[in-house]
């Protein structure tokens, strides 16, 4: 059981509770419930509600290996189906339950955060990269000849490219422990914010709202205490990006959170960790016992008297709501991830009411490294008002993918020649809440600017590229169910919309659509981004809406043109099929 | 003293005072902002149903979530956002599986009251159709998923004397629902219980032999229109003189002969349909075949077989106007209880297993000459287009005929706040 901070309630445990009865008994039973609900002084159905929140907790037994593989779009495109296949011809499981001597249950799940190595499974949270279905075999062997998984399992490559711009790079460069964090006795907190304003730090998560501008706002409150979060919740389909950092530079991050918490007077930092990456919790855990060691964390750290941070790891449990900051905090104090209203923003009352920071993997350890390099030195890298550089997770039909950390600028062209991309025809930049482009857009630039009055590709991170033999309704129909089980389900719009976008593109693949409804998609998708609640459902119609827009020769192909005006399409063989069972 | 600050709200300037919420704002300077999840007295607002979403200085925002501030410029009813609202509301109506005519809350509904306000006669999104649970597992609640919009207004407000929640929700995306704790329930006072119903936007909280507190017509929404500037436009008395015979012709398709019957409800004024009107393929008439073309089509009743389909399709061709009568036409209505549950199932019950099948009945009628059975029962506009819809379970005699009469002569009118219901 891990220790929560002293002024955290009990409440805050709840995940962790959770996560050990399933570790451990590899599911939440009805008793374990009631005890939790006696020991919180909670109702049972609050309890209930939580488990049945999170995807990675299990109501039933889910086998002594629980295998989650990978369902996101680029899995698909790289044989999910021949191992989910494979996983149930050797296992005896079918998808979605355990074999009869409950020692494998099979799940999928969305993206797991090594698009770059897919097909990939997590069994018992350990990964298994680049599979097939003769390493399927084996593996299942081996765990049936009673093979410790520990022994099975190696780290996943990282992957990081070597390009023409590497000689520039600012994340992965050299890293000494300390070196940031050493600076702050030169700086006051002031310093740090215009460090960061010269040099333009916005969110790297996606949203780009000005870093300084966060962290001012944290610190021009008082309270008892404020809190530094980092989003480690990585789930934007096609990211990996922070997967990579935290495996490569944890050092660095835990630097940055130091600094942060200088900077806004915060005593703690979490880092919230998905699920997803159990695999790299005892090295991040590592690295935060030996910079107390070290006396980077603690008290008084780099003896600057009084300054104290402490920091622990909240792990997620499988729900991609929880990205968005505030779905973060209430899964953080052992709640449903629900987004918040914007009643307050996160920097006045966030985390158990407190003035909290949440920012990105990415941007925390690029604060990190602008405090130890400097405004001048940083900015030497990308566009003068963009400066820097960005980690961009390349995956799908290249030859090379992987993190490519490229200085803001390049082009898409630039950036498909160093993957080596494969006839790319369909890009999908910064995930399925992000934008699409198509190849006719390849001149565009990756930066946090415009051109010309057309704003440029602000990549978040994540960069799948598509050959024109890849089917886009595939695509959006994957985002679309992929967006339908991650809404949170509290508001209308997300709920409902993502539903009701699904079926129809269902229609649109059976062929049986019309332009009309192509029409309706398009101004529905408008709906339900002006009306939702929080990101999830402000962004899950994007994709959609522009690759109706951009891709509309493709879709012209697929619209029912067969009857007149006056009919509308519909499959009557599919429709009486059940009823044809009856013919004797 | 308040700080009192100036807003402006669809071009009307407003004092108001400082930091007020923007519904409660609105509202006392007699503007109606729509919602179907704000509650007064929980903060932060909870913000789930989105129908009071607004335009708050170029921004769509929900008004239930933000507070009033000096210079707010606020657009409210705007056509964008009627239709933006409109469509929220149709979304709950396709996502959950709303049978008004056989609710215990119908009349006292705050959703149907809304959709009767937005003036929302079909949705304009398919029926989701998603099988749903009723949970009878409580002492005196009934849970009936159905109908719950998750607007969670029972999950914030109705906890025990101890502090104890009693409804929470379970689980995440299209298949969130609002659970109910077996043991808390029975914590609550009947009057919490009852309580808890009524704070219920829809008929998703039933309790035990309460529900059905007031007969039809008495009921809270049967003739009260909440909001009071809402159109009440009575439409101009029509009196068409020495004007060429209008054809008609209906059909029965999955329906109950419910709205013929209400049809013919119009009493003495059949006298007068009879000089505007003729009647084409009917069973009013008995025609069976049509005998040429038709200025309009009334059709009752969804399409549940491939018989419906052929009879759908034959109107279309030879009807000028299409019009579905009847909330089975519009969405499927009753008939459409049995899309959750897999048409062998449904078939199964019916011939084989149900109590009064014969002993040894082992057989489901099939045969070439009967119609084949669909797997569900669909709307009509989901086969032919469809021009116009009249629902209600039935529509009233005077509702569907004022409705064809304006229709054939190509006449704007506006329907009574009373007379368009969806039971």
């Amino acid at each position: 059981m891990k220790e929560l901070f002293p002024v955290e309630p009990m409440r805050s445990s709840l995940l962790d509770k959770l996560w050990d009865l399933q570790n451990n008994n590899r599911y939440i039973s009805d008793s374990d419930i009631s005890h939790l609900a006696a020991e919180l002084n909670i109702s049972a159905v609050e309890v209930e509600g939580v488990v049945s929140f999170y995807h990675f907790f299990h109501r039933k037994p889910s086998g002594k290996y629980t295998i989650y593989i990978d369902d996101s779009i680029i899995a698909r495109y790289k044989g999910y189906h021949r191992i989910v296949e494979a996983f149930e011809r050797e296992t005896g499981a079918t998808l979605g339950s355990v074999d009869r001597t409950g020692t494998f249950g099979l799940f999928s799940t969305p993206c797991i955060g090594l698009s770059d190595q897919a097909p990939a499974v997590l069994i018992n949270f350990r990964p298994f990269t680049q599979l097939n279905v003769i390493k399927v075999k084996e593996l299942v062997q081996q765990l049936r000849n009673g093979v410790d998984i520990d022994q099975m399992y190696h780290p996943p490559v990282s992957n990081v490219c070597t390009t023409i711009y590497s000689k520039k790079n600012i994340f992965f460069n050299s890293y000494t422990p300390g070196k940031a964090v050493k600076e702050l006795t030169k700086h006051t907190s002031d310093d740090i914010l215009s460090l960061l304003r010269d040099t333009n730090l916005s969110g790297r998560g996606g949203a780009f709202y000005p870093t300084w501008k966060k962290w001012e706002a944290c610190r021009s409150y008082t309270a008892d205490y404020k809190f530094i979060v980092c989003n480690a919740d990585e789930g934007e389909p096609g990211t990996f990006k922070d997967r990579v950092l935290l495996q490569e530079l944890p050092g660095l991050l835990i630097e940055g959170m130091i600094i942060s918490g200088f900077t806004v007077n915060a005593q703690y930092g979490i880092i919230y960790l998905r699920g997803e990456y159990w695999w790299l919790y005892d090295q991040l855990q590592k690295t935060i016992d030996e910079f107390y060691k070290l006396g980077l964390l603690g008290k008084d750290i780099v003896g600057i008297t009084g300054f104290n941070f402490d920091v622990r790891i909240q792990m997620g449990a499988g729900a991609y709501v929880c990205g968005e900051e505030t779905a973060m905090l209430e899964s953080m104090e052992g709640h449903r991830g629900e987004p918040r209203t914007k009643w307050f923003y996160p920097v006045e009352k966030g985390y158990l009411k407190s003035p909290t920071i949440i920012n990105n993997v990415e941007t925390i350890c690029a604060a990190a490294r602008i405090v130890e390099l400097g405004v001048n030195e940083y900015n030497k890298t990308g566009l003068p008002g963009s400066p820097g550089t960005k980690l961009i997770s390349v995956s799908g039909d290249c030859q090379n993918p992987g993190v490519y950390e490229i200085p803001w600028g390049i082009t898409v062209a630039e950036l498909l020649e160093l993957c080596v991309a494969v006839d790319p025809y369909y890009i999908q930049v910064s995930g399925p809440s992000g934008e699409c482009i198509s190849i006719n857009e390849k001149f565009r630039r990756i930066s946090m600017l415009d051109l010309l009055g057309l704003p440029d590709l602000r990549c978040g991170g994540s960069f799948m590229i598509f050959n024109k033999e890849r089917e886009i309704i595939d695509i959006l129909l994957n985002f679309a169910s992929f967006f339908k089980k991650e809404s949170c389900g509290i508001c209308t719009p997300c709920r409902a919309g993502n539903f009701i976008i699904e079926r129809k593109l269902e229609k649109l693949k059976n062929k049986l659509a019309r332009q009309s409804d192509i029409d309706d998609m398009i101004s529905w998708g408008h709906i339900i981004k002006t009306t939702s609640r929080c990101g999830l459902g402000k962004t899950s119609c994007n994709s959609l809406v522009m690759a109706m827009q951009k891709f509309g020769g493709y879709f012209d192909k697929l619209i029912d043109k067969k009857e007149d005006s006056l009919m509308v399409g519909f499959n009557i063989e599919e429709a009486v099929a059940d009823y044809e069972q009856y013919k004797s | 003293m308040e700080k009192m600050v100036n807003i402006k709200i669809d071009g009307k300037l407003l004092t108001v005072p400082d930091g007020q919420n923007l519904v409660n704002a609105a509202k006392d300077n007699g503007i109606f902002i729509p919602s179907l999840c704000y509650f007064e007295h929980i903060e932060p607002p909870l913000g789930t149903c989105r129908t009071c979403t607004c335009k708050l200085d170029g921004k769509y925002q929900p008004a239930c979530t933000m507070k009033v501030h000096d210079g707010m410029t606020v657009e409210v009813n705007t056509p964008e956002l009627l239709d933006m609202r409109k469509s929220l509301v149709e979304m709950m109506f396709s996502e959950g599986n709303h049978f008004c005519p056989s609710c215990e809350k119908s009349g006292n509904c705050d959703l149907q009251h809304m959709a009767y306000e937005l003036g929302i006669s079909v949705t304009r999104f398919e029926h989701l159709f998603k099988d749903r649970m009723i949970d009878y597992g409580s002492k005196r609640i009934i849970m009936e998923h159905n109908r719950c919009i998750k607007c969670k207004r029972c999950v914030e407000d109705v906890v025990t004397d101890d502090g104890k929640k009693v409804f929470t929700y379970q689980g995440r995306g299209n298949e969130t629902f609002v659970g109910i704790d077996y043991k808390e329930e029975p914590k609550l006072s009947e009057q919490q219980a009852i309580a808890a119903m009524e704070l219920c936007p829809t008929g998703a909280i039933i309790v035990r032999g309460v529900s059905m507190a007031h007969p039809f017509g008495e009921r809270e929404f049967d003739i009260n229109s909440e909001q009071k500037n809402f159109t009440r436009r009575f439409p101009k008395s029509h009196k068409p003189a020495g004007m060429e015979k209008k054809v008609l012709a209906t059909a029965s398709l999955a329906g109950c002969f419910g709205c013929h019957m209400s049809m013919l409800d119009i009493d003495l004024e059949l006298l007068d349909l009879v000089e505007l009107v003729t009647f084409n393929k009917s069973p009013l008439t008995d025609i069976k075949k049509f005998t040429g073309r038709c200025h309009i089509g009334l059709i009752e009743g969804g399409v549940c077989n491939d018989e419906n389909i052929e009879t759908l399709k034959e109107f279309r061709k030879m009807c000028d106007i299409l019009v579905s009568v009847g909330e089975c036409a519009v969405w499927g209505g009753l008939p459409a209880m049995r899309n959750t549950i897999p048409l062998s199932e449904c078939l199964e019950e019916a011939y084989l297993n149900c109590v009064t099948s014969e002993e040894g009945a082992n057989l489901v009628p099939y045969h070439e000459d009967l119609p084949k059975i669909l797997d569900k029962i669909y709307a009509c506009h989901d086969i032919v287009k469809i021009d116009h819809f009249i629902p209600g379970c039935p529509p009233s005699a005077n509702h569907i005929w004022k409705s064809v009469k304006h229709l054939l002569w190509g006449e704007e009118y506006s329907i009574l706040y009373s007379e368009f219901k969806y039971d």
